[in-house]
């Protein structure tokens, strides 16, 4: 069987650097970080005191108060994304090919400030008090479901969990849908709201976060000896896939195809990388042999680089590892989570969208706050200042906890 | 008596998402307001907070129109 090309036919985002496509992909050309004090809560009593926040997000803009209301904010992210990528690609609300339209847009933790108040809410009033919406506003499927009442869409219907390698999970499951015929069609991608004191305090307990309080702008910084972990962010990117025959047909703006996906494990540690980036590179090998793309072909990787300690040498040596040293030092490679902080289960989903858009622009976003660079950390990472490029194939790297990793390669149409 | 009239035909508004000149007293929660069994559940969780009593569900069952949770809110609330 002949497998079928996917391409992107639509983008949305909602992000710290911004809830549009153009305002987002402006500010990361530009260098400019999305990371303040938090003011979602009051975070005093953690180490940590900042975060990528969403910002100016109207909700009711998108959602009626009562849907608003009974829906957790990651819900809220990732329907406001879905909507406007469905309207960037053009498809209307209850189409006659409706039952080709699917959806797979995943989580990586999903409703927990949602928990949170509702354990509260438990404490203060007894088990009375939880809400007949409390299950259906806090599952990471709500979004795909919503999506699928709201617009009629009758194909596949799913989310994905696999921590921080969410997003490329969703996106690549959906391309391999449209791929092998069950749909025509897949809204997909990732969405994650979990600055709360549970979320925040969580990943505080873990050591992953920075504490580099003073200085928000500055905290997340790849790849820079003075990096010190990951600042939380939150949001969500989701892509309209459709098959390339289909989009054409309709005479659809395409912005890249969705040419490859891999996967793999580290089979290691729960929360740190296998130190040689062996997950990784496999990764990026399957990703590239499933999208029968040479390693000479690719010019951009857009890198997992959350900025912490392990995780950014690991993911040097797992780039070296697949490309081999020469090449590897050839590739552009930067993290656009130097500016947004890292998103989780929204991280690939947002990061997907800014890879497309270097397609697009065939420009290289730089790696922000990379000032002094860690002797172990040796490749090209566009420090600092955006590099005009030719991008004709370009990776997204995405890695979780459980040591899940995934993959996807985007080429020029 | 006016005053619980009023703040129920408020909460029914906002809880069901409905406009409040299109609620009767006699309006029925599911038959004229659209709402399914979730709505009804969260509605009375709603009136609960308002009027700071409880209302135990064999009696929250028999609420199935604005004007019974007026004549229950009227006939138990605290003094």
């Amino acid at each position: 069987m002949t497998r079928r090309r996917v391409v992107v036919t639509g983008l949305g985002i909602i992000s710290p650097v911004g809830n549009t496509v153009a305002t987002a992909w402006d500010n990361i050309v530009n260098g400019r970080s999305g990371i303040t004090r938090v003011t979602r809560f009051d975070a005093s009593s953690l180490p940590t005191q900042i975060a990528g926040e969403v910002k100016g997000f109207d909700v009711a803009a998108y959602l009626s108060p009562k849907e608003a209301r009974r829906f957790d904010t990651f819900i809220h992210y990732g329907l406001a994304a879905a909507i406007d990528a469905i309207k960037d690609a053009g498809i209307e609300p209850r189409p006659a090919n409706a039952e080709r339209i699917g959806v797979c847009i995943g989580s990586g933790i999903g409703g927990l400030p949602m928990i949170e108040e509702t354990k509260d809410a438990i404490a203060a009033g007894g088990a009375r008090k939880i809400s007949p919406f409390f299950v259906p506003g806090s599952i990471i499927n709500m979004i795909s479901g919503l999506l699928s009442i709201n617009y009629g869409f009758q194909g596949p219907n799913f989310a994905t969990v696999s921590a921080c390698a969410t997003g490329n999970h969703a996106i690549g499951e959906a391309q391999r849908l449209i791929e092998y015929g069950d749909a025509d069609i897949m809204v997909a991608g990732g969405a994650e709201s979990t600055v709360s004191l549970l979320g925040m305090g969580g990943f505080c307990s873990a050591k992953a976060l920075s504490t580099r309080n003073d200085d928000p702008a500055g905290a997340s910084r790849p790849w820079d000896s003075g990096r010190d972990g990951f600042v939380l962010g939150e949001g969500a990117g989701i892509l309209v896939l459709e098959e390339y025959e289909h989009a054409k047909a309709r005479g659809a703006k395409i912005y890249a195809e969705v040419a490859g996906y891999g996967m793999s494990s580290d089979a290691y540690h729960v929360t740190a990388p296998a130190e040689g980036g062996e997950g990784a590179a496999r990764s990026m090998t399957n990703a590239l042999r499933n999208g029968r793309t040479t390693l000479e072909e690719v010019d951009y990787v857009n890198a997992h680089g959350t900025s912490t300690g392990l995780g950014d040498i690991a993911e040097t040596r797992a780039v070296k590892r697949c490309f081999g040293e020469d090449k590897a030092h050839k590739l552009a490679i930067s993290s656009t989570k130097s500016m947004t902080g890292h998103l989780l289960g929204a991280a690939a989903g947002i990061e997907a969208v800014f890879t497309i858009m270097a397609i697009q622009s065939q420009i290289a976003p730089p790696t922000i706050n990379l000032i002094d660079p860690d002797p172990a950390c040796d490749l090209d990472y566009v420090p600092n200042v955006a590099r005009p490029m030719t991008i004709n194939a370009a990776i997204s790297n995405s890695f979780g906890f459980g040591g899940t990793n995934s993959t996807l390669v985007f080429r020029k149409v | 008596m006016e005053n619980i009239v009023q703040r129920v035909r408020k909460i029914v508004a906002e809880q069901l998402g409905v406009n409040e000149a299109d609620i009767k007293n006699e309006s029925s929660f599911v038959d004229d307001l659209g709402a399914d069994s979730l709505d009804t559940v969260e509605l009375v969780m709603a009136l609960e907070e308002e009027f700071e009593c409880e209302i135990p569900d064999e009696e929250a069952e028999k609420i199935t129109t604005v004007q019974q949770a007026i004549d229950y809110v009227s006939a138990h609330l605290k003094a």
